[in-house]
């Protein structure tokens, strides 16, 4: 029976759709500012004259596509081209600085492919007991899980904890202005109404990677990336065999992608850092994380396509939308007259069903296009001279900043935050930890007022916060995290000063 | 000028009516029109949802949308411009160009609770809204299998255990709060609301056990199937695709209402350009295949064109601002 939906999904016409999803997506997610949600949100009128399950491939494609995409100009421009490929940034530029960009690049296309076809095939496999993931996690397990996602910070600054645990509290803060999501109040506006849709997380990661890579690049008279003399023709071989050798890392995120994707409210960007930080945690000691390892390019790449296939489940199961391009997808089922929620699968199964092999097409298509697509993006970044890229840059985080949501404001704040980003990194003070607090500011705050709220109404605070068994775990993972890096000093102390 | 088609048959009888006086409207749009030829629409028409996608108002948006393709020929697209619960979106309005081309969808209690808060960067007057064209009624959600089979168990439940029966909902001085405030003061209860951002997220609260019960809308109930129950609906009469969940006004709570969802213009838009549009959005509502699908997705019709904006808005003013004030949400 499955197996018809597998040929239903294969006729021409629906691989082609697949193919054009995957290389729209690709470079849709490859600029800054154009996200997969604003891609999807364009193209879904033309899906309303296809039938479900085509409209549907169409739609999934170009999610994929897009989440791929992000990690270009995340390895390319230290720039994420989707707040997803936050964490590729970390390993990805400094392989590009040193002259591997194109091994980079074949390596996060590998990785994506791996991660989505994790994330399809739970989809396909496991949907319906992966759902009550979602469900299992309440309000205390997001504020921990987003405390857990700020001990990451420890991890990620590689010595300088405070500057680092600054950089964070001061996200964080940001994150507190404007009109607060659930409480409506009016925060740390000053009266100002630039302020009060907030900092925006998209415009904030363009703002912050992107415009002092555009300074430095102005002030400093070399090239933007360092070329090899010789260049080898083919790096796909040698970036394979990195992924080979890095299965378990591999197996490892993509599994970590798909549990994120299924909790609504996480998304692709906490998805990637989860598995990033794992990966370093249990990496080897000759593995310098943070100045080029390839592994954590494998890590964050095959975990934020994961959670493409997982943020599938909760909403083709539930009817509940696990990230903004999901919500988008059930719009679109709900205007053709398909009924998503609990009877989906059983009613519509068909569709269900053509629909994932459908992005399994896609997820396997990805690896020709990414790689080919991905060497175009390659050179002529290296190629282009630095009077042409610096202006088509910056004229692009304008363009993509305003195209959020139209908003002036939001351009002013972002080259704000650019020059503040630029200078403050003369000190020693990095990006990452700031839009970290800024990501999981609210998803804490939130939870803790929720799970404050309920706790207190049902008289047992200690046991809504300690008590629940998933909340403990991730108090573990957290505290084994936060020590480990003291832990590792401790160990180094005679080789290093603290 | 304001009429809840509630029921199917009332809602059969009242289209009927409409769509007659509509045909006559529209002839008589026609010539005028012929006679100015100022208002009519070139092009893609951009349709901004203050909100991010999946929403209430995404959806509705949503479902006109191949419905405006078809009938006036050009394409509607929908852009999401989220931020400050709305606020930045409406507060951004009137800065936009009024040829008719943009057009914004906005939402009863926000536009009118939020500007008495505090300075949001526009007034509820400010905003050109020229047609309400649905609601989602209140409704309080279950799931399947809790132990209130009806509103009473609910009730008795509240009433036995203060403060111990939590209900999420979307949002704090939202529709779901004011009917929460709203309803423990009817039944003399006192219920724990936790507020979420957006339905979807009450939503998973609620299945997923968080909390007992939820301030939804209808929606809710028509998108989850089996998987819920609602115990009571805020509407005079009983939905169409609810015929069993009785109104809280036969269960002697007198409350109906909910979140109402309309479309706005620029006020710079001239006189004719509003007409044209409220007549378009007329015309969609009174496609009966647009009513199966609104119906079908749990919301429920409204017509309230630009000649009875103003009506409407002060009434439904007048009654948010008292029910907020009493509930100490604004000053």
């Amino acid at each position: 029976m499955e197996f018809s939906h597998f040929l239903s999904a294969m006729t021409p016409f629906n691989i082609a759709l697949a193919l054009f999803g995957v290389v729209a997506g690709t470079v849709i997610g490859s600029i800054p500012g154009l996200t997969a949600t604003m891609a999807l949100a364009v193209l879904v009128p033309i899906t309303f004259s296809m039938d479900p399950a085509s409209a549907l491939i169409l739609l999934g494609a170009i999610y994929t596509g897009a989440i791929y995409g992000g990690a270009y100009a995340a390895i390319l421009l230290n720039t994420p081209g989707t707040p997803s490929a936050i964490a590729t940034t970390f390993d990805g530029y400094p392989m590009a600085k040193r002259g591997d960009g194109d091994l980079a690049v074949a390596l996060a296309c590998f990785s994506s492919v791996f991660g989505g076809m994790v994330g399809a095939i739970a989809l396909l496999l496991l949907a319906p007991p992966l759902s009550k993931v979602a469900l299992a996690f309440g309000p205390v397990e997001y504020f921990w899980l987003s405390i857990f996602g700020l001990s990451l910070i420890a991890s990620l600054s590689n010595g300088n904890l405070m500057k680092g645990l600054a950089g964070g509290a001061f996200g964080m803060i940001l994150s507190t202005v404007g009109v607060a999501e659930i409480s409506a109040d009016i925060r740390l506006t000053f009266g100002s109404q630039v302020m009060i849709g907030g900092f925006g997380v998209v415009g904030a990661l363009i703002g912050l990677y992107c415009i002092p890579v555009l300074i430095d690049l102005v002030a400093t008279p070399e090239r933007h990336l360092k070329v090899e003399e010789n260049v080898k023709s083919v790096r796909i071989s040698e970036a394979f065999k990195i992924a080979m050798r890095s299965k378990f890392n591999l197996i490892r995120s993509s599994v970590v992608g798909t549990l994120v994707g299924i909790l609504p409210g996480a998304g692709g960007s906490v998805a990637g850092l989860v598995a990033y930080s794992e990966a370093k945690r249990t990496g080897k000691d000759h593995q310098k994380f943070g100045e080029g390892e390839p592994d954590g390019i494998i890590a964050t790449e095959s975990a934020n396509s994961a959670t493409v296939g997982g943020g599938f489940i909760p909403t083709l199961v539930l009817g509940i939308p696990g990230t903004p391009p999901d919500a988008i997808v059930l719009g679109a089922l709900l205007v053709q007259g398909v009924r998503t929620g609990p009877a989906m699968f059983s009613q519509s199964g068909s569709i269900v069903y053509t629909f994932i092999y459908g992005l399994i097409i896609a997820t396997i298509l990805m690896l020709p296009a990414g790689l080919l697509i991905g060497r175009y993006a390659y050179k002529s970044i290296v190629t282009i001279p630095k009077a042409v890229l610096v202006p088509t840059v910056g004229f692009m985080t304008i363009i993509g900043t305003f195209a959020i949501r139209n908003s002036v404001s939001d351009v002013i704040i972002m080259l704000c935050l650019g020059v503040f980003g630029w200078l403050i990194a003369r000190f020693g003070f990095a990006a990452s930890p700031i839009v970290l607090g800024l990501i999981l500011g609210p998803i804490a705050e939130q939870g803790f007022v929720q799970g404050w709220t309920i706790g207190a109404a049902t008289n047992n605070l200690i046991g809504m916060f300690f008590g629940r068994p998933i909340s403990q775990a991730i108090i573990a993972f957290t505290l084994m995290t936060l020590i480990l890096p003291i832990y590792l000093a401790y160990k180094k102390q005679p080789h290093k000063e603290v | 000028m304001f009429k809840n088609n509630e029921t199917a048959e009332i809602g059969r009888n009242k289209m009927l009516k409409k769509h007659i006086k509509n045909t006559v409207a529209i002839i008589a749009a026609a010539t005028s029109f012929a006679s100015i030829a100022s208002a009519e629409i070139n092009g893609p028409v951009n349709y901004i949802i203050p909100f991010g996608p999946g929403g209430e108002s995404d959806i509705s948006a949503r479902l006109q949308q191949p419905f405006f393709k078809d009938k006036f020929g050009e394409d509607m697209v929908v852009s999401y411009q989220p931020g400050g619960g709305g606020a930045v979106g409406w507060a951004s309005l009137n800065g936009l160009n009024g040829d008719g081309q943009t057009i914004m969808g906005v939402n009863l209690p926000h536009i009118i609770i939020k500007p008495a808060q505090k300075n949001v960067g526009f007034k509820t007057d400010d905003l050109n809204t020229f047609y309400m064209f649905h609601y989602t009624p209140d409704a309080i959600v279950v799931t399947a299998d809790s132990p209130y089979q009806t509103l009473a168990d609910l009730v008795a439940d509240a009433k036995a255990n203060p403060g111990q029966v939590t209900m999420s909902g979307s949002g704090k001085a939202s529709a779901n709060h004011l009917a929460q405030i709203k309803f423990d003061k009817l039944a003399g209860t006192l219920t724990t609301y936790v507020p979420f951002k957006g339905t979807g997220a009450a939503v998973t609260a609620l299945l997923g056990k968080q909390t007992v019960a939820e301030w939804g809308y209808t929606t809710v109930g028509a998108k989850q199937g089996d998987a819920v129950r609602m115990l009571a609906v805020a509407m005079e009469n009983r939905h169409p695709l609810f015929p069993d969940v009785p109104t809280f006004k036969e269960l002697g709570y007198d409350m109906t209402g909910g979140a109402y969802r309309g479309i706005a213009l620029p006020n710079s838009a001239s006189a004719e350009t509003t007409k044209m549009w409220s007549d378009m959005i007329a015309e969609i509502n009174t496609d009966p295949a647009f009513q199966k699908k609104m119906l079908d997705g749990g919301f429920a019709m409204l017509d309230v064109d630009s000649a009875g904006m103003k009506d409407f808005m002060a009434a439904r003013v007048e009654e948010y601002l008292k029910d907020a004030r009493e509930a100490g949400l604004i000053k």
